[in-house]
């Protein structure tokens, strides 16, 4: 066994709108609270405005989908994925939004989605999110945790999470090979990507709100209405 | 010629709006003031416009530098009468937020950008100029297109 695997093993939570709802709440709520954290890696070896671009970005997710929440988890990402493309207002916000629209495509209408369908329906956002950004794992991006990640949930949500934060980490001796801070060369090393950090955040996000709807699965029942 | 609304700056009047057969241009940059500028430049580079709607896009809501979607989607329409859109985008996230609305393509209804838009592999200002200068000569958008990308093979030594 891989360390770090275990988090969440026991029940799966159902995966409905309102699991994604929660979940892209808690990344909100994850941004907001590492807003500076992300700013200050952004400012070491790129504009200095990840984490304010971003938090901005899933503020504008969580209002959207206070206002008119979806019913199908497929909606929720695709929704998301637009309101962050045009709030962001930098690189992460066609990023970010890509994925997430994709990934929604990919799940369609579907009311409730298994673990290993998000698993699937992420990875493709994960490729969309490499041909648009023209990147590959190495290059010190977000890719760098957005790949484990994807195949640490096809196992469980804790390797899921677990995955994207030593993906995150392990940017940090890479050398920059696209977006502003590839203009820095080697003066990137040493630095971690703030975009693997978010992806982290994001991943992160994930596991701790299925970790809490499987508790709450548990105490009501399988299936259970949120109260 | 003056500032028109959303902060961008028609460098020819719209008056011809049920005109078609003309590509649009728009010009998508992290700077407010560059886009305006070289929309100035390119027009008065081509000998004016005619009748080619040339819409700067640049910075972000609030006059500082970044990338909008929106105005960039927005700029898209009023650009569009009905012979396509050039869009012409400096670097980075100009780059990604073009490539992924056009990505979207009719998804987005009202809101993205109109059918007949395409991102040009170009140089911002090299382009801007052979787009312009295409389009007011009569080409099509596929005139305009291979203009502007031709700009990226011009050898300045």
């Amino acid at each position: 066994m891989e360390p770090g695997t275990d988090r969440d093993e026991g029940t799966e939570p159902t995966l409905d709108a309102d699991f994604f709802i929660r979940w892209l709440d808690a990344a909100a709520a994850a941004v907001a609270r590492d807003a500076d954290r992300l700013t200050e890696l952004d400012a070491a070896i790129g504009d200095a405005d990840h984490g304010s671009n971003l938090n901005r970005g899933f503020a504008a997710v969580t209002r959207r989908l206070t206002e008119k929440p979806p019913n199908a988890p497929g909606a929720v990402l695709t929704g998301a994925g637009r309101t962050l493309i045009s709030s962001v207002g930098g690189a992460s916000g066609p990023l970010y939004g890509t994925l997430l629209r994709r990934a929604g495509k990919e799940l369609g209408d579907a009311p409730r989605v298994s673990r290993v369908q998000l698993a699937e329906a992420l990875r493709s956002g994960v490729g969309a999110v490499a041909e648009l950004g023209g990147a590959g794992g190495g290059d010190k991006t977000m890719l760098d945790a957005l790949q484990p990640a994807v195949e640490g949930l096809t196992r469980s949500f804790g390797a899921a999470a677990t995955a994207a934060e030593e993906g995150a980490l392990a940017t940090v001796p890479l050398r920059a090979r696209r977006g502003r801070a590839a203009y820095l060369g080697d003066r990137s090393i040493g630095h971690q990507d703030p975009g693997a950090a978010s992806s982290a955040l994001l991943i992160g996000a994930l596991a701790d709100t299925a970790t809490r709807a499987a508790d709450d699965d548990g105490h009501r029942g399988n299936g259970a209405d949120r109260v | 010629m003056t500032t028109g609304i959303g902060g961008t700056v028609p460098i020819v009047s719209e008056t011809d709006l049920g005109r078609a057969g003309t590509p649009g241009i728009v010009l998508v940059s992290h700077s407010r003031e560059v886009a305006e500028s070289v929309a100035r430049l390119a027009g008065a580079l081509a000998g004016g416009a005619g009748d080619v709607r040339v819409v700067p896009a640049g910075g972000d809501p609030a006059g500082g530098v970044g990338t909008d979607a929106e105005l960039i989607a927005a700029a898209a329409r009023r650009a569009d009468s009905g012979a396509g859109v050039a869009i012409l985008v400096d670097l980075g996230s100009a780059v990604l937020t073009v490539r992924a609305l056009v990505a979207e393509g009719g998804d987005d209804g009202d809101e993205g950008l109109p059918p007949g838009a395409r991102m040009l592999d170009a140089p911002f200002l090299e382009g801007a100029v052979a787009a312009v200068v295409a389009a007011a000569g009569g080409a099509d958008l596929e005139g305009v297109a291979g203009a502007a990308e031709e700009a990226r093979d011009y050898r300045k030594r």
